[in-house]
């Protein structure tokens, strides 16, 4: 390693860009954010662009959370999106069926007892998973490819395949209304986000999470119950996966967004063999992401072109600790 | 080579393939009984082609997760190949040896690409080949818009009928593109692994990497090698897919990684590496066919037979591992 007075700024923005992902993010960030204000002008930073990028972010943003989880305690997912399709058809099919004509006790109840019914399907998948992972000891992949089938067959059998609409004001308003020009559904990432970053960052549980995800063998020697741990977190996981979907329902819907959950997760420094990450790298990732997808439209160019940058940007980023003439880990 | 005295089938009668063909033979007893459709050479060759695009695809990703990587990306590189030798084929016309070539030639190169961003870099090869998916599938869609090919050259049309024989009174049977692709790349891939000194290499590196290198194996070019079969095997799958469905269409291959992922890993293949046969690998691809075809005869609506493969997989898996845990504590306790 040469003195640090004699680094060339390419060598200084290496190591900073080296220093961790976070860093390496926020640097390509604002790249991003100086290339696409130069590309696009104004227009860029207008506040309807800001707020149709707010309220597109938040549903990839709370599946790739859930991905987050997987990843983070070593495995992976692939149930999220059919967990989430199953809930939300079983929100609409009570919704349509028992809502009341008129405003009032029962119109609320209703609503009241759908979501919590949706939550439950979403903790019984998750459930399934936990207890086929860590009490049968099967791999996780294998698992959840299972229940993903699984719950993506019930949909579609119990749906055949038709799209459910029709929702009150107060479910479409979780997905569709703003609060004082925010988008409602980023509150409910932030609200999805805080919480998961406080567990796993605060509590004894989230130590656990980290310490199963790195080595698994180790961490069961050593006194945690690592089927218990891997139990409630699975089922955690669906729950909050639920809520990326309450206004929209249908069997199929969404399945494209599986690998781009990944790809969210290990663009935000998420190490996809467990136990490294942070829900801020995620969110930064998600906002990369983001930020790409918008100027690219204002751009118009095609969204599958944004999709192959996504695919070089996931790469760049994996690379850069490689550049800094850092040892692989 | 110590063999259990007590086991009627002796190693094999312990192995994973063991489990997963007594599963399928019952399967196929109990199918066979319901339906009478199930057991006929109709249903089998109708099965055969159309299991050659994953089972062709399966035994790709099997060398790959043998040598200790994986790759998703392979459906994108289908795609790839398929759109583009079809539209030369039909702009500067080809034979069927031309066209296999070139397929071969686009599946190859992009897998060496994912090889080199995975050595090179030295980025995992999870996170290369999600990003490659991305790459690939998005600028085909962009350059050529998504449009379908629906007119191919004639000889390509009408495909290949070999070896024809009677069977019973009116109905002939044949070897078609598909059968003969899927079989030679069965065989292929068994002389590969079982066959050659490069074989052992590869179970050698998947099952320690850093072990391999010192003992000097030449790591790069086994993963170099490796990463380009499966392209190659993906060139081949998507003419194979080309031919069946009579038309190129650049969006329907990607999305169907998963079911090879199935098919190989049910078939026993580890996804920590260096575990994995190439009979395994054909046998989870059957049991998946099987059951699909089978809740098709017995009269299942279309719309629930999803679930009961679903159903299926998560009970094998389950029992295979609970068997498998059994096993291991009996003998942690001898």
């Amino acid at each position: 390693m040469s003195n640090a007075s004699t680094l060339s700024l390419r060598g200084r923005l290496i190591r900073l860009a080296g220093s961790g992902p976070i860093a390496t993010l926020m640097l390509l960030l604002v790249a991003l954010w100086v290339v696409f204000a130069i590309a696009i002008g104004d227009r860029f930073f207008s506040a309807n662009t800001l707020q149709s990028m707010a309220f597109q972010m938040p549903e990839l943003g709370i599946l790739s959370l859930a991905m987050m989880l997987a990843l983070l305690s070593g495995g992976l997912n692939l149930s999220i999106i059919s967990t989430a399709n199953l809930s939300g058809l079983t929100i609409a099919f009570l919704l349509t069926r028992y809502i009341p004509g008129s405003q009032g006790v029962a119109w609320v109840g209703v609503q009241v007892l759908a979501i919590a019914a949706g939550f439950a399907v979403a903790a019984l998948v998750g459930l399934v998973n936990g207890f086929v992972i860590a009490y049968l000891g099967v791999s996780p992949i294998l698992a959840t490819l299972g229940t993903m089938t699984l719950c993506k067959g019930l949909a579609i059998g119990l749906t055949r395949g038709n799209v459910i609409s029709g929702f009150p004001e107060p479910i479409v308003f979780i997905g569709n209304g703003t609060v004082f020009g925010v988008p409602f559904a980023l509150i409910v990432l932030a609200l999805c986000a805080l919480p998961v970053a406080l567990m796993l960052n605060a509590t004894p549980f989230g130590a656990k999470v980290y310490m199963i995800g790195s080595n698994e063998k180790a961490s069961r020697y050593s006194g945690v119950d690592t089927r218990a741990v891997l139990l409630k977190l699975l089922a955690g996981v669906a729950a909050v996966v639920m809520l990326a979907r309450f206004n929209s329902a249908n069997a199929a819907y969404g399945e494209s967004y599986l690998l781009v959950t990944i790809l969210a997760a290990v663009l935000g420094g998420v190490d996809p063999f467990g136990g490294f990450g942070k829900v801020g790298g995620l969110l930064l990732a998600l906002i990369i992401l983001q930020v790409i997808s918008s100027a690219f439209n204002l751009l118009n160019l095609s969204q599958f072109l944004t999709l192959a940058i996504w695919g070089g940007i996931l790469i760049a980023v994996a690379a850069v600790p490689h550049l800094g003439g850092k040892a692989p880990r | 080579m110590p063999e259990s005295r007590f086991s009627p089938f002796g190693r094999f009668g312990r192995s994973h393939e063991f489990w997963l063909l007594t599963v399928i033979l019952a399967l196929c007893a109990s199918l066979g009984v319901a339906n009478a459709q199930f057991l006929t050479m109709q249903n089998l060759f109708d099965l055969l082609t159309s299991y050659a695009f994953v089972g062709i695809l399966a035994l790709g990703l099997l060398v790959v997760l043998i040598a200790g990587g994986i790759d998703i990306s392979f459906t994108a590189t289908a795609s790839v190949a398929q759109y583009v030798t079809l539209s030369v084929a039909n702009a500067y016309g080809a034979n069927w040896i031309s066209v296999f070539a070139f397929a071969i030639g686009i599946g190859g190169a992009l897998g060496a690409l994912n090889a080199i961003f995975i050595q090179k870099l030295r980025i995992p090869s999870i996170i290369v080949s999600v990003a490659t998916l991305n790459i690939f599938y998005g600028l085909l869609i962009f350059f050529t818009g998504g449009k379908y090919i629906y007119s191919l050259p004639d000889w390509f049309a009408t495909g290949v009928f070999w070896f024809e024989f009677e069977w019973g009174k009116d109905t002939s049977y044949g070897v078609n593109l598909q059968i003969l692709a899927l079989a030679v790349s069965f065989l292929v891939t068994w002389l590969l692994l079982n066959r050659t000194n490069i074989g052992r290499q590869i179970y050698a590196m998947g099952g320690n990497a850093d072990a391999a290198q010192r003992l000097g194996f030449h790591i790069f070019g086994l993963n170099m090698l490796v990463y380009c079969y499966m392209g190659v095997m993906a060139g081949i799958a998507s003419l194979v897919q080309a031919q069946l469905a009579q038309s190129v269409a650049p969006t329907v291959l990607v999305g169907k990684e998963l079911d090879v992922v199935a098919a190989v890993v049910l078939g026993g293949a580890s996804l920590m590496g260096g575990v994995g046969t190439v009979f395994g690998t054909f046998l989870g691809l059957a049991l998946l066919a099987i059951l699909q075809n089978g809740i098709i005869l017995l009269g299942v609506s279309s719309y629930w037979s999803p679930f009961f493969v679903g159903l299926v997989i998560l009970i094998s898996v389950s029992a295979t591992a609970w068997s498998q845990r059994e096993r291991r504590t009996r003998g942690a306790r001898a």
